[in-house]
């Protein structure tokens, strides 16, 4: 019999929460500059599809991971488009186009695949990169230094976003048009090229996030194989509160504890497994019926900008 | 209020032509057998769905192709109310066979087959053909190989930690799991094995990350039910010498390393049964269950994994032990 020590599965838990709380960084975080600037974009998991199909079949055609992730990143800014295209220009319904959205990514990719892929293969993707030294220290190595670099890149985006929304131009522009267009507008910045901008800055980290799934994470696309997570990074940002160490805490929080319920299953915790797998869903709702600060909800959320009228 | 009744009469004529063309659904010699399929997932899935597709597929090249079998289908009709639908459709459309291959079609099933008594439906995995003259049942005795699996995986398991990766707790997943369970039990009721649920058929994601989970606890021996398992697979493979039962399908290639064997649906036995049976005017009424003994279940080991003597032949003995009667498999 193999015991497995209380410290082992703490290292575990965690090493699990790290890389589950990839794709919902990459998402979240590109959801917060859709958000910033106005605009609720509902479609992330659709753009996550078609951006993992993307990095899957230029992983699988061309064998470069780099390319996969460009293309990823590419087929979000596409997807980016039509959304700013039916929601900022056309002034559609937010929630709904977001909705349209990621039903045409679930239809596309899967199309996609179907005619290109047929069945289920793997690509070798991006490896584990331990980091020198770093990745030596007990316990806190293996949990933070030992993942593959899209792993890497998620967490590093969170101080880039913060600082890209906190003290640039850019960044200013963005909030802006998101607390207060017709302000903005007076003052020269064009509202809708903003969030034009923003939503496809967004929609590229959702097609990362894809990519961080089908080339890094599990190396494979399979229809619908998001399974919601979209809906779960939109969540994060209001979890979040719109800023980019929010969603960080609350990606982390979501992922530990969805590693920890499978934990508890492997360990034979005795907990109806139907109640172990809801855990981290009843969490986020919790969290954001009870503990949400709304204080930096843009306030021009969901609100299309026609000059004149708001 | 006058395109409002032209839809009515549209609709009336509708249904009395359909009607009519349903009634007309005995096969005769010159005509092909039509046979439509509804599935949970895709028919590429290396599980449950791929199982059935590539029976049919068998079937249809045996009979002599197209022209003497025609197969349509409709996959991933994980939404219930678009299944019904389609069932309802493949019936109007005077197709003869008319299958719903996942449990959650049931009740779909039993609707739809008492409005179109000519027509024969196929259900499964369940054994209840709700008492219907034009329905037929089929389920896998899961557990079968589920038993001779979980003894191989305790004979080659190391470290004596064992993990089960399954999708929802119900059919043939928790059958086959069961059997899993005794199997290793019957060999060593020390080892460790644990088991996860999904709550999915098709979460990929969660998937793997319960496999890594497994892994991470110790386990170097995984098995699981489900299409979402590609997941695991990825994960034992991605671990190296992390070993891979499978169950449904072959799905050695997709770890020629780490996959040991597989528990093979071969379900054209029950398909040529159900032909038959149609053609001699028996529409349904009859359930059908793949077992070891009736060749609906197949041991199918992977030839790029090589294993060792003694284990295959455990396996062997429990197969024939299996066959004969002298181990029972609970399910």
């Amino acid at each position: 019999m193999n015991e497995v020590g209380t410290v082992a599965i703490i290292v575990g838990i965690l090493t699990s929460a790290v890389r589950l709380a990839t794709p919902y960084l990459y998402a979240a975080i590109g959801e917060a500059f859709a958000q910033t600037s106005g605009v609720v974009n509902l479609g992330v998991d659709g753009i996550m599809l078609v951006g993992g199909f993307a990095a899957f079949l230029v992983a699988l055609t061309t064998g470069s991971l780099w390319l996969a992730v460009l293309a990823a990143a590419f087929v979000g800014v596409l997807m980016g488009l039509l959304m700013s295209l039916i929601s900022v220009t056309l002034k559609a319904e937010q929630g709904i186009s977001g909705i349209g959205l990621y039903m045409f990514g679930l239809g596309l990719s899967s199309l996609l695949f179907k005619v290109l892929v047929g069945t289920v293969k793997t690509v070798p993707g991006f490896p584990t990169v331990k980091i020198p030294l770093l990745g030596d220290i007990p316990y806190l190595g293996p949990i933070l230094f030992q993942h593959s670099v899209l792993v890497y890149g998620a967490f590093l985006l969170v101080p880039v976003a913060w600082w890209f929304l906190e003290k640039t131009t850019w960044g200013l522009k963005i909030r802006a048009v998101g607390q207060n267009p017709a302000a903005a507008d007076s003052l020269g910045v064009d509202v809708n090229r903003t969030r034009y901008f923003s939503v496809c800055l967004g929609a590229a980290l959702a097609g990362i996030a894809g990519a961080s799934l089908s080339v890094a994470l599990l190396n494979l696309f399979q229809e619908n194989m998001t399974a919601g997570m979209g809906f779960i990074a939109v969540a994060l940002v209001y979890f979040g509160g719109w800023r980019p160490l929010g969603i960080l805490g609350g990606a982390l929080l979501f992922s530990a504890v969805d590693a920890m319920q499978l934990w508890m299953q492997v360990l034979g915790v005795k907990i109806p497994s139907d109640v172990a797998v809801m855990l981290p869903y009843l969490l986020t709702i919790a969290a954001l019926a009870f503990a949400t600060n709304r204080t930096r909800q843009p306030a021009a959320l969901n609100v299309p900008f026609e000059r004149g009228s708001n | 209020m006058k395109v409002r009744s032209l839809l009515v009469v549209l609709l009336l004529i509708a249904m009395v032509v359909t009607g009519c063309t349903s009634g007309g659904g005995a096969t005769t010699s010159d005509k092909p057998l039509r046979v439509a399929v509804v599935m949970p997932s895709a028919t590429t899935d290396m599980a449950f769905s791929q199982s059935m597709f590539a029976a049919l597929k068998a079937i249809q090249a045996e009979m002599g192709g197209e022209a003497k079998m025609e197969i349509k289908y409709s996959e991933n009709m994980f939404k219930l109310p678009d299944a019904a639908a389609a069932l309802r459709d493949y019936a109007s459309q005077g197709f003869d066979i008319v299958i719903g291959h996942g449990s959650q079609y049931g009740t779909s099933v039993q609707e739809v087959a008492k409005d179109f008594p000519k027509v024969t439906f196929a259900w499964g995995t369940e054994v209840n053909t709700f008492g219907m003259a034009n329905v037929y049942a089929y389920t896998a005795a899961a557990e079968e190989g589920g038993y001779i699996n979980g003894v191989m995986a305790a004979m080659l398991s190391k470290s004596k930690v064992i993990g089960v990766t399954g999708p929802v707790e119900a059919g043939d997943a928790k059958t086959y799991v069961d059997g899993f369970t005794q199997g290793v039990a019957a060999v060593d009721p020390n080892i460790k094995l644990s088991k996860t649920w999904t709550g999915s058929f098709s979460d990929v994601a969660k998937m793997t990350e319960a496999a890594k989970t497994h892994i991470a606890a110790g386990a170097d021996v995984l098995t699981g039910s489900s299409q979402s398992v590609v997941g695991s697979i990825g994960a034992a493979k991605e671990a190296g010498s992390v070993l891979w039962f499978g169950t449904q399908q072959d799905q050695a290639t997709l770890a020629t390393q780490n996959v040991v064997a597989s528990q093979q649906y071969d379900w054209t036995g029950i398909l040529k049964q159900i032909i038959e049976n149609r053609k001699n005017g028996k529409l349904g009424g009859e359930a059908f269950t793949l077992q070891l003994k009736n060749g609906g279940l197949k041991i199918q080991y992977n030839s790029g994994y090589s294993l060792p003597a003694d284990v295959k032949a455990a396996a062997e003995k429990a197969i024939a032990g299996i066959k004969d009667g002298t181990i029972k498999v609970q399910p």
